[in-house]
């Protein structure tokens, strides 16, 4: 129905962005004090791709190193740095505001809202957030401090105790890192206070929580889990700043102290993390293959229980990151079953996505291969994170490079793909216009042919034996040949971010007008102009069942004589 | 958009939803909890782990008058949500100052305990474990009454002026929730420290 045209774009004035005029200075101006939830999921989005560069570069150098054995491109100590400083950038720098920027952007516009519960909170939150990854990365200039030494956090982004205490991190550089996870933390927290106030507050007429879009729900899920998530980190490192500033003990095994309970507090945080990352990754897939399949998802209650028992089982999984410190067997197996357990409410997604695509009528648009690209990609890495749970499976490759290619095949093969396709599907609603699809085509072509170069050599590199986090290896032990492979495959990835990071800004002036609803899509979203006005919704708009667009494009085969 | 279809069966819709204020309130508070129990399972890990005096046993006093306070507070700031709910507004500043004594009668008396501990006892965060963990987890509960008490004392001033009225209720409620809680973990904080801990 193309030639539809949807009743808000006729109301919409032009020029509603009363702040778009004035000098350059003026309009930057409105960006720093602005309190919209538009406006602060585009500060979000724009933080997390520089921050995707970045780390992104440092992933680059760290494989030149390792490109040939005995190389010397990055010393040992700037090697340490740079795999600290790529690890907890792209899991605070750019996961998480990635995803909260999405959600700020889209759930008040899919709930039917005007903005989120709390304005202000909100602009505190992106610029708390904000501050905490600059200071992260001052660390560069300041974290030399009064010592002289010690540039850059080189800890791990796990940190592991006794590693982080005064005399064997001297220096300000592990202070920064400490800091700025607290800092960043707490907005985190604010967003996800934010966040889950509008979704169970903000809802327009008619929008229960069982017709809420699949994205609002997991997103209002992924925040109850930030909320006990995020803040053992912020406890625990506020023990680690405690220590390392007031001469306190908690991880000093010479006063009785343990660095046995870093590594859970950092895990009870570090494993529910990885789900709070991967949630939002499905929630934008549940958005995308449905529209692009043009069929309603399948077994839309199934999909929401299984997100929420996903929040449950992932709170009790932390110690299969420490079956090598010698845990008691009931632990091992405790553990060792608790992960497995995840395995079936994930496994019900995976089944759910392909029923949806089952007798669809498939659009390989970019968005589209980009989803795809997931789904392949999260059941591989599903699969190894089942073999890597049981206990004596992971005592032989613990901090291997399969661990490494594991968690890569979670970050990169299904975060990474969903970010993107996120960005080429709601791009067209923030700027009103829509990237390009033929640059679109050799991103994805490119970025996956390098994913599967990279990450799957990373797999038998970790079976022969080849451990994490080491600067440079012998030439004698016969990864020299698929370490340069890993590292061409990564060279290819850059290269189709490059590509991408080209496409996002030329299509701002250089894309196709995209209209309000370029894809033909059914949330509330969809219905306002692109871009929505700071009001949203001229009219508050009233819902009667889960695909409020469908009902109103199709009034003779409305939804919610479906659902019950 | 104008409302979406309008020839559906049922036409008016019955429409409540939660206060977004508690809703917020509640969720940091699951947070906070969260942060707690870390400083929590941290002093019960760590208890009789000390290499070196002092230890709880020696030096801890119960602190009566300060919990009996503490939790009686709860009590006051109750009242003065009924009163700010319905509309006595003398009582919901009284009921307001009873609770801030009550509070700062709480810190005085946790201020006086550190005292002697810090100069009598000689037990600083970084004597022993006993210490580091006896500090960060009193101080952290105590941050958070100074918090809490800082809120109160600013809709005390506002309700001099008389700028509060039943319209702020869901605002005050808010913030009487929070106070509930930092209460509610005073419970676990004194099971933990003076109970079992000593």
């Amino acid at each position: 129905m193309s030639d539809y045209t949807l009743p808000a774009s006729s109301v919409i004035e032009a020029g509603a962005f009363a702040s778009e005029s004035g000098t350059v200075l003026e309009r930057l101006h409105g960006w720093v004090v602005t309190v919209d939830h538009k406006r602060l999921g585009i500060l979000y989005i724009l933080y997390s791709t520089f921050f995707l560069l970045v780390a992104g570069a440092e992933a680059l150098l760290i494989r030149l190193q390792l490109a040939f054995p005995h190389n010397s491109v990055l010393s040992a100590q700037v090697f340490n740095r740079f795999f600290t400083m790529h690890g907890t950038t792209m899991v605070f720098l750019v996961g998480m505001p990635f995803l909260f920027g999405f959600a700020n952007y889209i759930v008040p516009l899919q709930i039917g809202a005007r903005d989120m519960a709390f304005p202000r909170l909100n602009a505190f939150s992106f610029w708390l957030t904000a501050f905490g990854g600059f200071l992260l990365y001052y660390s560069f200039l300041g974290g030399a401090g009064l010592y002289g030494m010690g540039n850059a956090p080189d800890v791990g982004w796990f940190a592991y105790a006794p590693l982080t205490a005064r005399s064997f991190s001297p220096g300000h550089a592990t202070d920064y890192w400490a800091l700025a996870l607290i800092v960043s933390g707490f907005g985190t927290l604010g967003t996800a206070i934010n966040i889950i106030a509008t979704i169970i507050s903000m809802r327009c007429k008619g929008m229960t929580l069982m017709r809420m879009p699949l994205f609002t729900w997991l997103l209002l899920v992924v925040s109850m889990l930030t909320l006990v998530t995020i803040t053992p980190l912020t406890a625990a490192q506020f023990m680690l700043l405690i220590d390392r500033y007031l001469g306190g003990h908690f991880f000093d095994t010479q006063a009785g102290g343990s660095s046995l309970i870093w590594i859970h507090f950092f895990w009870i945080f570090g494993h529910p993390e990885v789900y709070v990352l991967v949630l939002p990754a499905f929630a934008i897939a549940n958005e995308i293959i449905p529209v692009f399949c043009r069929k309603a998802i399948f077994g839309y209650p199934a999909m929401v229980a299984a997100s929420v028992c996903i929040m449950f089982v992932s709170l009790s999984v932390w110690a299969h990151h420490m079956f090598t410190v010698g845990m008691t067997s009931v632990s091992n197996a405790f553990f060792t079953l608790s992960t497995m357990l995840v395995g079936v409410p994930t496994g019900i997604k995976i089944f759910n996505w392909i029923a949806t695509l089952w007798g669809g009528r498939i659009r390989f648009t970019t968005p589209m291969l980009f989803c795809i690209g997931f789904l392949f990609q999260f059941l591989v890495a599903g699969l190894t994170g089942i073999m890597l749970s049981v206990s004596p499976w992971d005592w032989q490759l613990h901090n291997s490079y399969f661990v490494i290619a594991h968690f890569h095949y979670v970050l990169v093969g299904a975060i990474v793909f969903c970010i993107f396709a996120a960005i080429y599907y709601w791009y067209p609603k923030a700027t009103g216009r829509l990237m390009d699809e033929k640059l679109g085509k050799w991103h994805f072509w490119l970025f996956v042919i390098g994913f599967h170069i990279t990450f799957d050599t990373m797999h038998f590199l970790g079976l022969l034996g080849m451990p994490r986090s080491i600067y440079t290896y012998q030439p004698d032990r016969g990864w020299s040949f698929l370490n340069l492979v890993v590292s061409i495959g990564g060279l290819i990835q850059g290269i189709a971010v490059l590509i991408f990071a080209y496409n996002f800004v030329v299509s701002y002036w250089r894309g196709k007008v995209a209209g309000d609803d370029p894809w033909d899509a059914w949330t509330l979203e969809w219905a306002t102009s692109s871009p929505p006005p700071v009001y949203n919704f001229e009219e508050l708009p009233v819902v009667h069942s889960r695909r409020p667009l469908w009902d109103l494009k199709h009034p003779d085969d409305p939804d919610w004589e479906y659902e019950s | 958009m104008s409302s979406v279809p309008i020839n559906h069966p049922a036409h008016a819709i019955e429409w409540h939803l939660p206060d977004k204020r508690r809703v917020g309130m509640s969720a940091l508070i699951a947070g906070e909890s969260a942060i707690f129990a870390i400083f929590v399972v941290a002093y019960l890990f760590y208890i009789g782990k000390n290499f070196t005096g002092p230890t709880p046993r020696q030096v801890l006093e119960v602190p009566i008058v300060g919990t009996i306070c503490l939790l009686s507070s709860s009590l006051t700031i109750w009242r003065a949500e009924k009163a700010i709910e319905e509309e006595r507004m003398a009582g919901f500043t009284l009921w307001l100052a009873a609770t801030i004594t009550l509070a700062a009668v709480f810190l005085t008396d946790t201020a006086f305990e550190w005292k002697k501990l810090i100069y009598q006892d000689r037990l600083t965060i970084s004597t022993n474990l006993f210490g580091t963990t006896f500090y960060s987890l009193v101080g952290l509960h105590a941050t958070h009454v100074v918090v809490g008490l800082f809120l109160l004392t600013a809709t005390f001033i506002l309700s001099l002026f008389g700028w509060v009225d039943s319209r702020q209720s869901e605002r005050f409620g808010a913030i009487a929730l929070y106070w509930h809680f930092v209460d509610a973990v005073w419970v676990a904080v004194f099971t933990v420290v003076y109970l079992i801990g000593r």
